[in-house]
């Protein structure tokens, strides 16, 4: 009998036994579906595992891999965010609204994903429509952080963290309108990356704030998130957001280790509400940068971020408005159909399919953009946003990166914020900035506190991607924080 | 400010929401003191400052107007809520 399959490694581990013979994707695929239904006893990351496409796929891949056209991928287990459409697969959004529909094609990051032999196995866990950031706001029961299962992991993207943390998969979606692939990354001890806005195609991704939102791997290193990232990156005829910008390997700056790598230190990111501890960690990080070659410039200034948390409640939730306005039970999903008229059937529909957290975000971008308040609200947040953006250009431009914390705390307790939205919102008062201005971060683990995880995050210019990778990998190699694991389950 | 019921119930017939009593009452205190907090962009200036609406200068992105294969009818109808031989059911708009 063979040994079994050590599910701990990563992506690339497992793709070059993969391709060395050492094992199948069937069987790393069937023992990986077995972990992962086990796990979600503890942590319901899952809203919809997915056995019959994922075996068939592993079957594609291992005569793939037999006629020796294994990638990077190829036969590797990832699972993705239930906000992205797949074809014949159950897609919830994590509403009510949604439970049941059918896509009818794929999204193109998944359609992508499986060109590149990749294995589908589930359909993460999220905070309804992707608002939220402890993946408390979901309908089918909130997800559990593997290292204190009393606790948050984050959100939206909060069951993407969570089953890579518990090394369910090695390697998953998310997606990140205000920090949710960063902040559950940071609260579950793993690296998660936001790229450029429009370097990843939006088309059948279920809309939230369509001029924000990017979807991005989760992993633990960053050699699994560079070849996620180049697997669904690039411009896509179906969304005409994306950019006609070449993707790179985004392995392109490993190697080159942390000399006179140029990190900018904004001061407004460490101010009040940063708790203590994670400000300790971030400044040891600091330190072994520093240690390490790089150049620390604490000059960099960002007043205008300060003003991005306003910013981001007025843009997201106006652009959420406009576009959850298609789920009035005609089409698709949810319908009431006992109401007297068409009008009362649509409210009553949305009235009782959305969720409180969803209600009160189109209930405020209605208002935002309503007549008398258009110029208060939006124009005024569309104006401050181009000062945000202008300020972290002028801030790029003599620094490779920008480094902050990327959550003011580790995880917090569940139920503990989920009655107080604008005290849930302060959750990504780091991480919003960067969706205003567009450009690309990663949150990688720094350091450890009450036995929960710490997450930095490292900003970069627009389509530098690589940079960002490369500043990831040179750290990793100089520190253990991702190589730390939670307790084990149960 | 506060937003008064009858606001919030004006802004939930625009975004055709139902809300409860309850809900009515609990989200015109969570609007109004969000709202609250959105008070100090007033002290931001920016009066020469454009508004971005996209972060990435992108313009006028075309494509050949060209005629292609739409969805098969059943996968369009697949999920439809109420179905009638080829048609989505939808309740009277006219009296």
């Amino acid at each position: 009998m063979a040994n079994p399959i050590d599910l701990d490694l990563t992506a690339h581990e497992h793709a070059a036994n993969l391709r060395a013979g050492a094992y199948t994707s069937r069987a790393l695929t069937e023992a990986t579906l077995t972990r992962i239904h086990a796990q979600d006893a503890h942590l319901n990351a899952y809203i919809t595992f997915t056995d019959d496409l994922a075996l068939p796929q592993a079957d594609a891949a291992d005569a793939r891999l037999k006629a020796g056209q294994g990638a990077a991928l190829t036969g590797v287990p990832v699972a993705v965010k239930d906000l992205l459409s797949t074809q014949g697969i159950q897609t919830t959004a994590a509403s009510k609204m949604l439970e049941g529909f059918v896509p009818i094609v794929d999204c193109t990051v998944v359609q992508r994903l499986k060109d590149s032999g990749a294995v589908i196995v589930g359909k993460t866990n999220l905070d309804e429509f992707a608002m939220g950031s402890s993946t408390e706001h979901s309908a089918f029961g909130p997800t559990k952080n593997p290292w204190a299962l009393d606790r948050v992991p984050g959100g939206s993207s909060g069951g993407s963290a969570a089953t890579v943390a518990s090394r369910g998969v090695s390697l998953s979606l998310g997606t990140d309108t205000g920090g949710s692939i960063r902040q559950p990354a940071a609260l579950c001890g793993i690296l998660g990356l936001k790229p450029t806005y429009g370097r990843v195609s939006r088309f059948g991704v279920v809309a939230f704030a369509s001029s924000l939102e990017q979807v991005g791997p989760f992993s633990r290193d960053a050699e699994d998130a560079a070849n996620l990232l180049g697997a669904i990156a690039g411009v896509d005829p179906m969304d005409s957001t994306t950019a006609p910008v070449a993707v790179p390997d985004y392995t392109e700056r490993f190697g080159r280790g942390l000399d006179g790598l140029r990190v900018g230190v904004p001061e407004t990111f460490f101010g009040d509400g940063l708790d203590d501890d994670v400000r300790a960690a971030i400044e040891q990080a600091i330190a072994d940068l520093q240690a390490n070659g790089a150049i620390i410039d604490r000059s960099v200034q960002l007043p205008a971020a300060s003003a991005a948390l306003p910013v981001y409640y007025i843009i997201a939730p106006s652009e959420a408005s406009a576009n959850l306005a298609r789920y009035d039970g005609v089409k698709y999903g949810f319908s009431v159909k006992d109401g007297r008229s068409v009008e009362e059937e649509m409210a009553e529909t949305r009235g009782r399919g959305f969720g409180a957290e969803v209600k009160r975000r189109i209930m405020l971008g209605t208002y935002a953009l309503s007549a008398g308040y258009y110029d208060a609200y939006y124009l005024k947040a569309q104006k401050v946003r181009t000062l945000i953006k202008r300020e972290f250009e002028t801030a790029l431009a003599t620094n490779d990166v920008i480094l902050t914390p990327t959550s003011p705390s580790v995880a917090f307790r569940i139920g503990e914020k989920v009655d107080d939205p604008y005290a849930m919102y302060l959750n990504d008062l780091y991480t919003i900035p960067v969706n205003i201005a567009g450009n690309p971060a990663l949150s990688l683990p720094c350091g450890i506190s009450q036995n929960l995880p710490v997450g930095m995050q490292l900003i970069g210019r627009p389509f530098e991607e690589s940079t960002l990778l490369g500043a990831a990998h040179a750290y990793g190699s100089v520190t253990d924080w991702h190589q730390r694991t939670p307790p084990p389950l149960g | 400010m506060a937003l008064t019921a009858d606001e919030v119930r004006y802004i939930a017939k625009l975004a055709r929401v139902a809300l409860s009593d309850a809900e009515v009452e609990r989200l015109g205190g969570e609007l109004s003191s969000i709202l609250n907090h959105f008070q100090v962009l007033n002290d931001i200036d920016t009066a020469d400052v454009p508004p971005t609406a996209q972060s990435f200068d992108l313009h006028n992105v075309e494509r050949v107007d060209e005629t292609r294969p739409s969805s098969p009818l059943e996968d369009v109808l697949l999920n439809a809520p109420r179905r009638e031989d080829d048609y989505i059911r939808v309740r009277g708009v006219l009296d």
